[in-house]
């Protein structure tokens, strides 16, 4: 190919698209009508909910399907070669110079059983670099993706990195030969906040040096905006919408669109008392469904008659964008689904339950880890409290505390409305046991397969209220009302139900006795955008009924801020800050809340403060603050020396650190509070 | 790290062994009630019965039998054989012997045919060869040895008369004339174990396959060779190293078969004569020796695969 | 190469796990399944009606001496055997001494197996550790050497085989429920039935063990051939049975002798009854655990 017809072409170039897979002994189709272009140096973005084809895409693009996948149509043009029909010599050829991939999980990306630098070396070798020349370039390229030790990386096993870490190498061989095009599927979900605004800012970085093309697959529709140019909103197999993103997300043309950006709260929508969050109804179709007219009409709030019958081209929309709905122009007047006014709840500042001087340390290969360490937290009547930090900042040690499944170390008191609780479920009444429960990450996990919705329910009403049998029964279907489902689905078993319906049971089974304290660990991360703006109304709505208080563990902040009243921040077993929720987000904040707000994907970088490293081993906590070995913040040998205390720094908002509080406000670039800091201090 | 968990796997090994002890211990001495009685059958006087149980010591508490029998073990002295009136360890030693040439005999042809095959069915998934081998295997692994034995004698040495159809050579017989008599019953082991080895090999390559750190490689435009050569046998054969070695056991339990078919003097053949004739310690003692030699080789095999694994000897390392 | 090396591997795609419904769709799409559930089938009538179908008495009269070792004729079409007793007709019956005991093996061992692993699996801890080392203990030595080894201790009876087989698959199938219950324990749900405070047998048994059924199933398939398979070994080697019963492994060790003479009946149909029934029964198990996993 010569420089000429490189330089005319786009790096990408997706025409006509089909696939199908088969599935049992028909073929379904996956992927219709896909048409999209990535250009020069542009990074594109494709973005939809799970089972929407995504990755398929991807793989067609690799040129790399399951063995039960075909393309059917279409032709996919890389630099304008169609990559369709190559011989295995050049498919080989284009992988290993023009196209390459991160995905997911960079976990088992990597072979057990070879030491990374070998793995990298072969990208260089099949490149044809001379051998002498190979480890140099090795060590420049993970320096390049800023591994700060890469002699020492390089004679690792994968199992011995993190999963950042592993990440970067993955992107290191991906960006080795300087690629036309970079395929990157969902290079950071499963990575923690912190983790992954470090591999998207290396991303960043790297394609402004490099100059490639990205194809950037993601369900987050943040991590999109923040990364991409140009959008491909991607929904049952087909494109709903393509365009630049600004105008994609700023002015959408598609009622899906408009739907999804509804469902996220975000900095600018209200608080849980002041709206709701909008909804999308129904469900995805399933795979190889033969709708006709528009797909997305089941559940589109504008949908006429013509949208059943024909099924809309891809429309050119102003703004250089594509739609493909009859009614482009009416997207963003798209009514609500679910009334924007919010239940009305009350609170009082009663205290429900209060943990206090709470420790939990596990013996683990005969050494301790120490999971909690002095934690004091407060739980008022009908108040959401919300949990957040890095993965093994002993969240979820803290819930089971609660709920007496792991019993703490000696010196913890729990105490519910004032009367102390027994450290082991197995010792607390009945009525205590009703009154702290738990709603679950993954529905599918939490449900027990075999049994059907009444038992599931069922079981636990009977247990926890013990009344008969037609109690029982009557106080099951109520449940279910109550969580909006209808009775029919009493006998389903939870395979029959979509993931939102399951989680719903699971709310229902919650609230089986009549709790004051249902602890939600991450009830929404495991669905999907449309499906989690759903389950936090109801949340929102069974707390106004029923006065219930929630423990709400999460690590969307978003979600947070929408939620809670009051905001906890742990990290390494400690509470780092606690305060009301509008005050923790303002500011001045701890240094490591700081941390965990500017990774968020919504900010732009600029602005972000990197934290460096990994969170520290809890069997062997730093000395001092535990957080000084990765605080931008650190003030000194006092950090490494001594535990800063959890102190009440303002009425009502606690920080564990030694900086005070004005001069956070100082660094952090607020403006002072009434009383004029006093710049000596410093 | 890597001492750590070899002290441990050899200190489950030798509390394995114990148990294994105390159950041949009581399957022998004390299951069988009155030993003597046992051995001498119903119409011997009472006299002679309790003669034999002084000299064979089974008419002390169990608790000394049992300790003497181990103590004895340790250093080597698993008591007489009653039938062949000569101490234990030697002729268990003289079987083993045998047992391992026609051992070994099975396992240099089974090995690299069962590995080679189970790779081929892997990377031929679904085709026809994979039908054959993994349905073929199968069905060879589950007919006894002494069905397929039968056939193989019916066909190779009465009524085309290629083969020998016992597996013991004339005495002070070569090399060669010693093998063309094991290779019938070789060829019944190789049957067996097969097509067991090939399908595990089989599924760890078929695992390996759909591997995302295989995607990588093949994504990265490693050729397909490399890619199955490095990526997919290096990960997928450890498995199979573990299930060799513990197909050592079924070895030795199908050579009691294997040897009474072909007459062949190994330990099988010695096991099966003892429980015949009720010689209750030369049982004792050859099964304790064939679970001791089990229990060595899964040893060594754990040891060699976490000594390839870096997962295991790097582990704690990190 | 005809298909280009792209489409070595598959990826993992999101397909919803396979229903009951759909396994059974698998299973009855599967030609092996058929085959094996076939021959399974026509041996377990023969070994309940054996009696009623066999052309002369299994057990032989004692006029049949005078036709020892005939060559299959019209009369005989399988030949007879050295009491002169009719090969066919012992192949026949054959078929329920061997299912029998395996079966009766089999299940003894699924029951305690299962109940054990249910329990060691919910409890863990040391009653786990000594589970372990038990199987271990068990393991070191193969089966049909067990076998020996307690039948020469009880003396030759039909009970037993059963009991000694049994004896030692409970600790095999109990490790692979205890590995099922011990996944299973992971999942959330035990929690949620932790939080009401749930009867543990409660959990064990009508939580749990639903959720390893197909497990259990699978176990108990493969045990059986192995029971089988052992069974027959055992009964060649003249361990466990009365040799007046009609039993395959018993009838080839009994005429091998003849084999160098060329009289080949009374050992080759014994031997072919016995592949056809241990394939069979080892193809459903296969197809069973390709379908269920
Ligand atoms: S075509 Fe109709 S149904 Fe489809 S998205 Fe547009 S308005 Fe909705
Ligand atoms: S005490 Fe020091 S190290 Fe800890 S958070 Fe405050 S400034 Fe950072």
């Amino acid at each position: 190919m010569t420089a000429q017809t490189a330089i005319t072409h786009p790096a990408l170039e997706v025409r006509d698209l089909a696939l199908e897979y088969r599935i049992g002994p028909d073929w379904k189709s996956a992927l219709r009508d896909i048409n999209f272009t990535v250009e020069r140096g542009e990074s594109f973005g494709l973005v939809g909910e799970s089972g929407c084809g995504k990755s398929t895409v991807a793989m067609a693009i690799m040129h790399y399907l399951p063995r039960n996948g075909r393309v059917t149509q279409g032709s996919i043009r890389l630099a304008g070669r169609d990559v369709t029909d190559l011989s295995p010599r050049e498919l080989r050829d284009l992988r290993v110079n023009k196209i390459s991939m991160v995905y997911q999980n960079p976990g088992t990306a990597l072979n057990p059983s070879i030491r990374i630098g070998r793995q990298v070396e072969d990208v260089f070798e099949l490149m044809g670099v001379p051998a002498r020349e190979r480890e140099g370039r090795v060590r420049q390229v993970l320096d390049k993706v800023q591994i700060a030790d890469p002699i020492r990386v390089m004679r690792r096993y994968p199992h011995q990195l993190s999963g950042g870490m592993l990440q970067r190498v993955v992107i290191a061989m991906a960006i080795a030969s300087r690629p036309a095009l970079l395929i990157l599927d969902e290079p950071t979900t499963g990575l923690d906040a912190t983790v992954e605004a470090e591999v998207l800012d290396l991303v960043r970085d790297l394609r402004d040096e490099i100059g490639t093309s990205v194809l950037f697959i993601s369900h987050s529709l943040a991590v999109i905006r923040k990364m991409c140019d140009r959008v491909a909103v991607l929904y049952a197999g087909r494109l709903m919408a393509v365009g630049p993103t600004e105008e994609t997300f700023n002015n959408p043309s598609h009622p899906y669109t408009v739907g999804l950006l509804r469902c996220l709260p975000s900095p600018e929508t209200g608080r849980r008392d002041e709206t709701t969050l909008d909804t999308i109804p129904g469900f995805l179709p399933p795979l190889g469904a033969e709708i006709t007219g528009c797909i997305y009409a089941e559940r589109c709030g504008n949908v006429q008659d013509i949208c059943r019958e024909v099924e809309p081209e891809l429309i050119p929309v102003p703004g250089d964008s594509v739609s493909r709905c009859h009614f482009w122009d009416r997207a963003q007047e798209l009514p609500r689904t679910v009334p924007e006014a919010a239940p009305r709840r009350e609170r009082s500042e009663e205290t429900l339950l209060a943990i206090t001087n709470a420790s939990k340390t596990f013996v683990q290969d005969g050494a301790p880890v120490y999971a909690l360490h002095d934690i004091d937290l407060e739980i008022r009547v009908g108040e959401t409290v919300a949990l957040v930090g890095e993965s093994g900042s002993g969240k979820s040690t803290l819930a089971k505390v609660l709920l007496g499944i792991h019993a703490p170390d000696d010196g913890t008191v729990i105490a519910l409305s004032g009367k102390g609780l027994s450290a082991k479920v197995a010792q607390r009444t009945q009525g205590e046991i009703g009154a702290i429960q738990m709603v679950f990450q993954n529905p599918d996990s939490a449900l027990n397969r075999r049994h059907s919705v009444r038992r599931i329910i069922g079981r636990a009403v009977r247990l926890l209220r013990r009344e008969g049998r037609k109690e029982t029964d009557d106080r099951t279907k109520n449940l279910m009302r109550e969580v909006r489902m209808g009775s029919q689905h009493l006998l389903a078993k939870p395979r029959q139900l979509s993931g939102g319906l399951k989680q719903r049971v699971a709310i229902a089974r919650a609230f089986a006795g009549t709790p004051a304290l249902v602890i939600c660990d991450e009830p929404t991360s495991a669905l999907d955008v449309s499906v989690q703006a759903a389950i936090i109304n109801l949340l929102a709505e069974l707390q106004a009924e029923e006065n219930v208080s929630y423990l709400f563990i999460s690590h969307d902040l978003n979600v947070v801020r929408y939620i809670a009243d009051r905001v906890a921040v742990m990290y390494l077993g400690r509470l780092m800050e606690v305060g009301s929720s509008p005050r923790v987000f303002a500011g001045p904040h701890h240094p490591y809340t700081e941390a965990l707000l500017s990774a968020s994907p919504d900010l732009e970088e600029d602005t972000r403060i990197r934290l460096e490293g990994e969170i520290p081993a809890a069997s062997n906590p730093p000395s001092g603050c535990v957080f000084q070995t990765r605080c931008p913040r650190k003030i000194g040998v006092i950090c490494e020396t001594v535990e800063p205390p959890l102190e009440e720094a303002e009425p009502g908002w606690f920080k564990r650190c030694h900086i005070p509080i004005e001069e956070l406000r100082l660094l952090q670039g607020q403006p002072p509070a009434e009383v004029t800091a006093d710049p000596a201090t410093t | 790290m890597m001492g750590r968990f070899v002290l441990r796997r050899f200190g489950l090994a030798l509390i394995t062994l114990a148990l294994l002890s105390v159950l041949v211990f009581i399957g022998t001495q004390l299951l069988p009630g009155d030993v003597g009685r046992r051995v001498l059958g119903p119409f011997a006087t009472q006299e002679s019965v309790d003669a034999l149980n002084a000299r064979l010591g089974t008419d002390r508490p169990p608790l000394v039998q049992y300790t003497d029998w181990i103590g004895g073990a340790v250093t080597g002295d698993l008591g007489d054989s009653i039938t062949f009136a000569r101490p234990v360890t030697e002729l268990v030693g003289r079987a083993l012997i045998n047992s391992a040439k026609l051992a070994a005999l099975a396992f240099v042809i089974v090995v690299p045919l069962s590995i080679w095959g189970g790779i081929l069915a892997a990377l031929r998934r679904g085709r026809l060869i994979d039908r054959l081998i993994t349905v073929g295997g199968l069905s060879a692994t589950v007919i006894p040895e002494f069905v397929s034995g039968i056939v193989l004698i019916l066909i190779f040495a009465v009524t085309l008369g290629w083969l020998p159809g016992t597996a013991s050579a004339p005495r002070g017989s070569g090399f060669f004339t010693q093998m063309r008599h094991l290779l019938l019953p070789a060829i019944c082991l190789t049957l067996v174990l097969f097509g067991y080895i090939a399908r595990i090999t089989r599924a760890g390559v078929i695992e390996a396959m759909e591997a995302d750190y295989t995607r990588t490689a093949i994504l990265k435009g490693l050729p397909r060779r490399v890619v199955i050569r490095r990526e997919v046998l290096r990960n997928a054969l450890l498995p199979t190293i573990a299930v060799v070695a513990s197909q050592m056991g079924y070895l030795i339990g199908g050579l009691v078969v294997v040897e009474v078919l072909f007459s062949y003097q190994g330990i099988g053949q010695l096991l099966y004569s003892a429980a015949q004739n009720a010689d209750f310690p030369l049982l004792a003692g050859g099964v304790l020796v064939v679970g001791a030699m089990f229990q060595g080789s899964m040893l060594l095999a754990d040891l060699a695969y976490s000594w390839l694994n870096p997962r295991i000897r790097l582990a704690g390392s990190g | 190469m005809a298909q280009p090396s792209h489409s070595a591997g598959g990826f993992r795609l999101t397909i919803p796990q396979a229903t009951r419904s759909q396994r059974w769709q698998v299973l009855r799409r599967s030609a092996t399944f058929w085959v094996g559930a076939t021959i399974v089938v026509i041996w377990v009538v023969f070994a309940i009606f054996g009696d009623f179908v066999t052309p002369f008495d299994p057990l032989g009269t004692p006029a049949d001496v005078l036709n020892r070792l005939e060559a299959p004729s019209g009369e005989h079409p399988l030949g007879t055997d050295e009491l002169g007793r009719d090969v066919l007709s012992r192949v026949l019956a054959g078929a329920r001494q061997v299912l029998t005991v395996a079966l009766a093996a089999t299940v003894l061992g699924t029951i305690f197996g299962t109940a054990l692993g249910l329990v060691v699996g919910y409890a863990g801890g040391i009653v786990d550790e000594i589970l372990s080392r038990i199987l271990d203990a068990f393991l070191s030595i193969p089966l049909v050497i067990t076998g020996m080894l307690a039948l020469t201790a009880l003396g030759p009876n039909t009970l037993g085989v059963i009991v000694v087989i049994g004896l030692v698959f409970t600790p095999i199938i109990a490790k692979t429920v205890r590995a099922a219950v011990l996944s299973e324990r992971q999942l959330d749900y035990v929690t949620a039935a932790q939080l009401r405070r749930d009867n543990g047998l409660y959990v064990l048994f009508v939580e749990i063990l639903p959720n390893v059924a197909n497990v259990i199933i699978v176990e108990f398939t493969v045990r059986l051939g192995y029971a089988i398979f052992t069974v027959l070994a055992l009964s060649f080697l003249g361990f466990g049975i009365e040799p007046s019963i009609p039993d395959w492994g018993l009838m080839i060790a009994q005429h091998r002798g003849y084999l160098t003479g060329g009289i080949w009946w009374p050992v080759l149909f014994p031997a072919l009854a016995i592949a056809s029934l241990v394939v069979a029964v080892n193809l459903v198990a296969d197809s069973i655990s390709q379908a269920f996993e």
